[in-house]
C-alpha cells in the first residue's frame, strides 16, 4: 500500500461535499490535543458553519486512547454523527481501529512516524510529517509533543479549506492574548499549511466554505453556562467537592464570581464558595445556609448525590432551599465517570428516605443551563424545599453552539421570608403554619433578631409552630401540606417545548442533552414520510401540558439515555390513563445519543 | 426612677429568658448539668438570645439545644453532620454567636470527618462534646471514647482502643481546646464563658455520665470515676472586658490569656506551671495523665491569634443573608460583556 498522496486516490472526480461531515481525532490523553481540537472547532464556528465537539476520554490523566469528534454541519445538526468521514491518527495505540472508523469514501490522515499497514483502497490517504515539523518548530522541546497536535490543524486547514486567520482568532482566545504560546501554535500551523500545500494532492470531496449559520451565537459549556446563570441568580454560598463531570460548575463559581460580584461600594464580596471534605458535608453547608437565608447551592455527580441523600431529605422536610446540580455521569464510582448518561433521573426526583420528591430541572442546552441556573434559586426560595438541576457529562464539559445568556426577565423572588418589621406587624406567626391557605408557610432565619422569630428545625415532626410533635395527626397535616406544596408547584416549574406538525399521530417524550438527536430524527422521518411531534421535557412533576400531549397520541415513544426507561415508569406512574400508549426506548453505552439510533429504534418498533 | 432588679443581667433579662422547653432527659443525665451551666453561662455575659444560634447532631447529647435558649434559632441536624450544617449557617450572619452539640458518637465515630475539617477550618463555633463513653439515644452500645476493657450491659467487653477528643482536636489545629467534667459545674461555665468569646472553633470535651447505660464506678466516663480522679490543671475563671478582675493574685501564681475582644481567662496554677499555649507539650501531659489514670480537665490550648475561617473571605460588613437582591444580582452590562468573552 503507498502512502504517496498521488498514488492515493484512485477515484475520478467526485461531487464536492461542502460543510456536512465528522471529524475524529484519535490520540493519547494527557497528551495536549485538547487545544487543538477546540481550536478547529472554534475556528469552523467563525467561520459561521454549524459545529459540535465532543470529547470521547478515558478516567485517566495520561497515556489512554482518547477521541474528539467534531460534526460540521450546514442544516444546524449537532447532534453527535455515528459516521465519520474524516479520521486524523495520531495514536499508534489505536491506529488500526481508527483507520476501520474512516467511512468509505472518507480520508484517513495519520502521523508518518507510525509504521503499520494501510490496507484501505476505498478512502483517501494522507500522511503527515508531525515529528519532522513539530521538531524543526521554534518549540522548545519540551514543549514538541504538545505543539505536535498543532500539525494536524494546519495539514486539515490546508485540505479543507480552512481559514487561518479564523485559527488565530481561535488561539487568540484560548491562550487570552498572550502572544508567545499563540505565535509558537500558529506557526506550526502556518507550516503544516505550506506543507501540505506542497506534498499533497487534494482527491477527496470533503471541504469548508464560509456561512452566516453561527452569528448571534456564543460557545460555552453547560457547566459554565450553569455556573453563570448560578451568580446572575444571586448564588451566595456554594458548597462543593471535585468529581467529574461537575467540577466545571464550582470552578466556573469561583472563577467569575469575584468579578461579577464584588459589591461596587465596598468592594466586598457577596458570596463564597467552600471546598468541602466530601459530600457529605458539601451538602450540609449548602442547607445550612440555605436556612441562614442564603441562595446556596452545590454540584455533584451521582456518586455525590447518593452521599448527598440523607441532608436533601431532612431539607424537603424541614422545608429548606437549597440547589443541587447533578451534571451525569454513568453508574457507581467508577463506572464510566467520563462517559454521559441520564441514569440518575428517578434517583434524583425521589431522593430521600420516607415519602420525597423534588422539583427537577432539565435543561436541554447550555443556554438552557443559565437560564435554570438563576430560575431554580427562585423555585427552590419560593416553594422552600430542595431543587434539583439534571445536566449531564455531555452538555455539561463539551463546548457547544447556543444563543447568548439573556438576562433574567423576572425579578429575584425571595419566596416568603420574615424580617423584624413584618413579624411586627403579623399577629400570629408559626414556622409552619399555612397563614396564606397555600400551603406554603412564612419562614425568618437566623440573624433575625425579633424576639418572635426564632424556631427549631428539626426532621422529627413538629407541630405549625414548629415545636416537637409526635401526634399522629399532626404528622400526616404536615405531610399532606408538602404534597399541596408539590402539587402546586407543577404550574410553577418550567413548561414543556412542544415541536409540533400537522396529522402527526405518534409523539416523542425526551428530555437533556439529547435534543439535538431528537430534532434531527424528526426532521428525517419526516423527510422519510413519517410525521412526529416531539415534546422536550423541561422539568419534573409532569404538568398538564405534558398530559395533554400524551393523552392526544396514539403512541408516544419516551427516549432516554439509561437502560430502564426511568422517565417511562415516572410518567407511567404520573399519567396513569395512558400508560399503555408510552413506548420505552431508552438506550446507554456513555456516548452521546444519534439520530440513527433513534430513527431506527421507532422505526423498528413501528413495524412490529 | 426604676432601679435595676438583681434579678435581671445587663441587657435586661432574667435566667428563664435563657431557658429551653423542659428537659427530656434521664435525670441525673450530665448533659442537663451542661446545659444549665450553658444557661447560666449566657445569663451571667449578658448575651442576648438572638445573637446566638444552635446547631447539634444527633443523640441524647443533640437533643440538648431543645432545652436552653429557647428564643435562639435552633437546628437539629444529621447524626455526625453538625460542622458542615453550623459552616454555611453562620456564613449567613458572622455576627452570630454559634454554638454546636454533639456527643462522642456523633463526633468521635460517624461524624469524625466533620469534626476534623471543621478545626482545620477555625470556624467560630463554641462545640461542645457531651462525652460519656457511649451511645445513649440508641440505648447503651460502645462509643469511640469508650476505655479498653470497658464492660457493659448486654455488649460485652470493649476490645478496641478509645479516641481521645482533645487530643484529636489539637492535632487538627483547633484553636481553643478544653477538657471538662459535667460534675464540675464551675469549670464547665468558666469554660464556656470563654470559649462563646473565642473567635474561633472552641471545643470542649465534657465528660458527661451517662447515668442509664454508662455510669459504674469503675467506668471511666461515671460521676464516681470522674470525682476520684479529676485533676484540674488550674482554677480558672473568666473574666470579660468591662469588668476588673477581683481577686489579686501574687506574682506566678495566674496566668492571664487575653482573649481577642480583650477580655481575660486566669487561669490559677493548682499544681503544676502549665501553658496552654505550648502545643508541643501536650501529648506528654495526656500520656502522663493517661497512665496515672487521671481525668486532666481545664483549658488544654488556646491560641488567640490564627485568623478565624471568616477573616479568610472578603466579606462585607452587613450580614449576607441581608444583602437585597439588586446587591446580589450583577447588571444587564455586565451579562453583554461575559456573553462577548464567551468567543
Ligand atoms: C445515620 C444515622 N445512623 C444511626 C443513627 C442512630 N443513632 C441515633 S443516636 C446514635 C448515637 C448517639 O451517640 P452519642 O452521640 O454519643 O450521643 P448520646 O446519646 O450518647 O448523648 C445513633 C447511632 C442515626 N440517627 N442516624
Ligand atoms: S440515656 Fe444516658 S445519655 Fe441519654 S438521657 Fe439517659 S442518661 Fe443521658
Ligand atoms: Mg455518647
Amino acid at each position: 500500500m503507498s502512502t504517496d498522496p498521488s498514488q492515493t486516490s484512485n477515484r475520478t472526480f467526485v461531487q464536492p461535499v461542502v460543510n456536512e461531515f465528522s471529524i475524529t481525532v484519535g490520540t493519547e490523553n494527557g497528551s495536549g490535543s485538547q487545544t487543538s481540537n477546540v481550536t478547529l472547532l472554534r475556528a469552523f464556528f467563525k467561520m459561521g458553519i454549524p459545529i459540535s465537539g465532543k470529547n470521547l476520554f478515558p478516567s485517566n490523566i495520561q497515556g489512554l486512547p482518547t477521541w474528539y469528534t467534531i460534526r460540521v454541519n450546514k442544516d444546524g445538526y449537532i447532534a453527535r454523527s455515528e459516521t465519520t468521514e474524516i479520521v486524523i491518527a495520531m495514536n499508534p495505540k489505536t491506529f488500526a481501529r481508527d483507520l476501520a472508523l474512516v467511512e468509505p469514501g472518507g480520508v484517513f490522515f495519520y502521523a508518518d512516524d507510525v509504521k503499520q499497514p494501510i490496507n484501505r483502497d476505498d478512502i483517501t490517504v494522507y500522511p503527515m510529517p508531525v515529528k519532522k515539523l513539530s521538531k524543526e518548530s521554534d518549540a522548545p522541546s519540551n514543549l514538541r509533543s504538545y505543539v505536535a497536535n498543532f500539525v494536524y490543524v494546519g495539514v486539515l486547514a490546508q485540505m479543507l479549506d480552512i481559514d487561518a486567520d479564523k485559527i488565530y482568532q481561535a488561539l487568540d482566545f484560548h491562550f487570552k492574548g498572550k502572544q508567545k504560546p499563540i505565535d509558537l501554535n500558529f506557526n506550526i500551523v502556518k507550516s503544516a499549511m505550506v506543507w501540505a500545500a506542497e506534498n499533497l494532492e487534494k482527491t477527496d470531496p470533503y471541504r469548508v466554505v464560509p456561512m452566516d449559520a453561527t452569528s448571534g451565537h456564543i460557545m460555552t459549556s453547560g457547566n459554565t453556562a450553569g455556573a453563570l446563570g448560578s451568580i446572575y441568580g444571586g448564588v451566595q454560598f456554594t458548597g462543593w467537592y471535585p468529581i467529574t463531570p461537575a467540577t466545571g460548575v464550582a470552578e466556573a463559581i469561583s472563577q467569575y464570581s469575584p468579578k461579577l460580584r464584588k459589591d461596587p461600594e465596598t468592594g466586598k464580596h457577596t458570596f463564597a464558595v467552600v471546598q468541602a471534605e466530601d459530600e457529605l458535608a458539601a451538602v450540609g453547608m449548602a442547607i445550612g445556609a440555605g436556612w441562614g437565608g442564603l441562595r446556596s447551592m452545590t454540584s455533584t455527580s451521582g456518586p455525590g448525590i447518593s452521599l448527598m441523600t440523607e441532608y436533601v431529605s431532612l431539607a424537603y422536610f424541614a422545608e429548606i432551599p437549597v440547589v443541587i446540580w447533578n451534571v451525569q455521569r454513568m453508574g457507581p464510582s467508577t463506572g464510566l465517570p467520563t462517559r454521559t448518561s441520564q441514569g440518575d433521573i428517578n434517583l434524583s426526583y425521589f431522593l430521600g428516605q420516607g415519602d420525597t420528591k423534588h422539583v427537577v430541572l432539565l435543561p436541554g442546552s447550555a443556554n438552557e443551563c443559565f437560564r435554570f441556573g438563576w430560575e431554580a434559586f427562585d423555585l427552590a426560595e419560593q416553594f422552600q424545599t430542595p431543587v434539583l438541576v439534571l445536566s449531564d457529562l455531555d452538555l455539561g464539559m463539551n463546548q457547544w453552539m447556543t444563543p447568548p445568556f439573556e438576562y433574567p426577565d423576572k425579578p429575584i423572588d425571595r419566596g416568603k421570608v420574615l424580617w423584624e418589621d413584618d413579624l411586627d406587624k403579623l399577629e400570629d406567626w408559626g414556622r409552619y403554619l399555612d397563614i396564606d391557605g397555600d400551603s406554603i408557610p412564612y419562614r425568618t432565619v437566623p440573624g433575625n433578631r425579633h424576639p418572635k422569630s426564632g424556631y427549631f428545625t428539626r426532621g422529627t415532626g413538629h407541630d405549625d409552630y414548629a415545636n416537637y410533635s409526635e401526634e399522629p395527626d399532626q404528622w400526616e397535616k404536615n405531610m399532606d401540606r408538602l404534597n399541596r406544596k408539590f402539587e402546586l408547584a407543577r404550574a410553577a416549574i418550567p413548561d414543556a417545548e412542544i415541536t409540533s406538525v400537522e396529522g402527526a399521530k405518534v409523539g416523542l417524550i425526551a428530555f437533556g442533552s439529547t435534543d439535538p438527536a431528537i430534532r434531527e430524527a424528526q426532521d428525517h422521518m419526516r423527510a422519510d414520510g413519517f410525521e412526529v411531534d416531539y415534546l422536550r421535557l423541561r422539568a419534573l412533576p409532569v404538568n398538564d401540558t405534558v398530559r395533554e400531549f400524551i393523552r392526544t397520541h396514539e403512541r408516544v415513544y419516551v427516549i432516554e439515555m439509561n437502560r430502564d426507561g426511568q422517565l417511562h415508569q415516572i410518567l407511567t406512574v404520573e399519567v396513569p390513563d395512558c400508560a399503555m400508549s408510552l413506548i420505552s426506548i431508552p438506550h446507554n453505552d456513555g456516548l452521546p445519543m444519534t439520530a440513527a439510533w433513534i430513527e431506527n429504534a421507532i422505526l423498528n418498533k413501528e413495524r412490529n | 426612677m426604676a432601679t435595676k432588679s438583681p434579678n435581671v443581667n445587663l441587657v435586661n433579662l432574667s435566667k428563664a429568658d435563657y431557658r429551653g422547653a423542659p428537659t427530656t432527659l434521664c435525670q441525673g443525665c450530665g448533659h442537663n448539668s451542661i446545659t444549665s451551666q450553658l444557661i447560666t453561662a449566657c445569663y451571667e455575659l449578658s448575651l442576648t438570645p438572638e445573637d446566638i444560634v444552635k446547631f447539634s447532631g444527633i443523640g441524647c447529647s443533640s437533643k440538648a439545644p431543645t432545652y436552653f435558649l429557647d428564643r435562639a434559632f435552633g437546628f437539629n441536624g444529621l447524626h455526625g453532620r453538625m460542622p458542615s450544617l453550623a459552616t454555611g449557617t453562620m456564613f449567613a450572619d458572622t455576627t452570630l454567636t454559634g454554638i454546636g452539640m454533639s456527643g462522642d458518637g456523633d463526633s468521635a465515630s460517624i461524624g469524625m470527618g466533620q469534626f476534623k475539617h471543621v478545626m482545620r477550618r477555625n470556624l467560630p463555633l463554641v462545640y461542645i462534646i457531651a462525652n460519656n463513653g457511649v451511645y445513649g439515644l440508641t440505648k447503651g452500645q460502645f462509643s469511640a471514647t469508650a476505655e479498653e476493657g470497658l464492660a457493659l450491659k448486654g455488649q460485652g467487653q470493649n476490645q478496641y482502643m478509645p479516641i481521645d477528643i482533645v487530643w484529636e482536636a489539637v492535632i487538627s489545629n483547633a484553636t481553643f481546646v478544653a477538657r471538662s467534667f459535667a460534675g464540675d459545674p464551675k469549670q464547665v461555665r468558666e469554660l464556656l464563658k470563654a470559649a462563646l468569646n473565642h473567635r474561633g472553633i472552641a471545643v470542649l470535651d465534657i465528660i458527661s455520665p451517662c447515668v442509664t447505660f454508662n455510669n459504674q464506678d469503675d467506668s471511666h466516663h461515671s460521676y464516681a470515676w470522674g470525682r476520684e480522679h479529676e485533676v484540674a490543671l488550674h482554677d480558672l475563671s473568666y473574666v470579660p472586658v468591662a469588668e476588673e478582675i477581683m481577686v489579686d493574685y501574687e506574682d506566678g501564681e495566674a496566668k492571664e490569656v487575653t482573649m481577642h475582644d480583650g477580655s481575660r481567662i486566669m487561669l490559677r496554677k493548682v499544681d503544676n506551671d502549665y501553658d496552654p499555649t505550648d502545643r508541643s507539650s501536650i501529648l506528654c501531659m495526656l500520656e502522663d495523665a493517661n497512665r496515672r489514670q487521671e481525668l486532666l480537665t481545664g483549658l488544654i490550648y488556646i491560641d488567640t491569634n490564627q485568623e478565624s475561617l471568616f477573616d479568610l473571605y472578603n466579606l462585607p460588613d452587613e450580614p449576607l443573608n441581608r444583602l437585597t437582591p439588586d446587591r446580589i444580582r450583577p447588571s444587564r452590562e455586565s451579562l453583554d460583556e461575559i456573553n462577548a468573552l464567551m468567543f
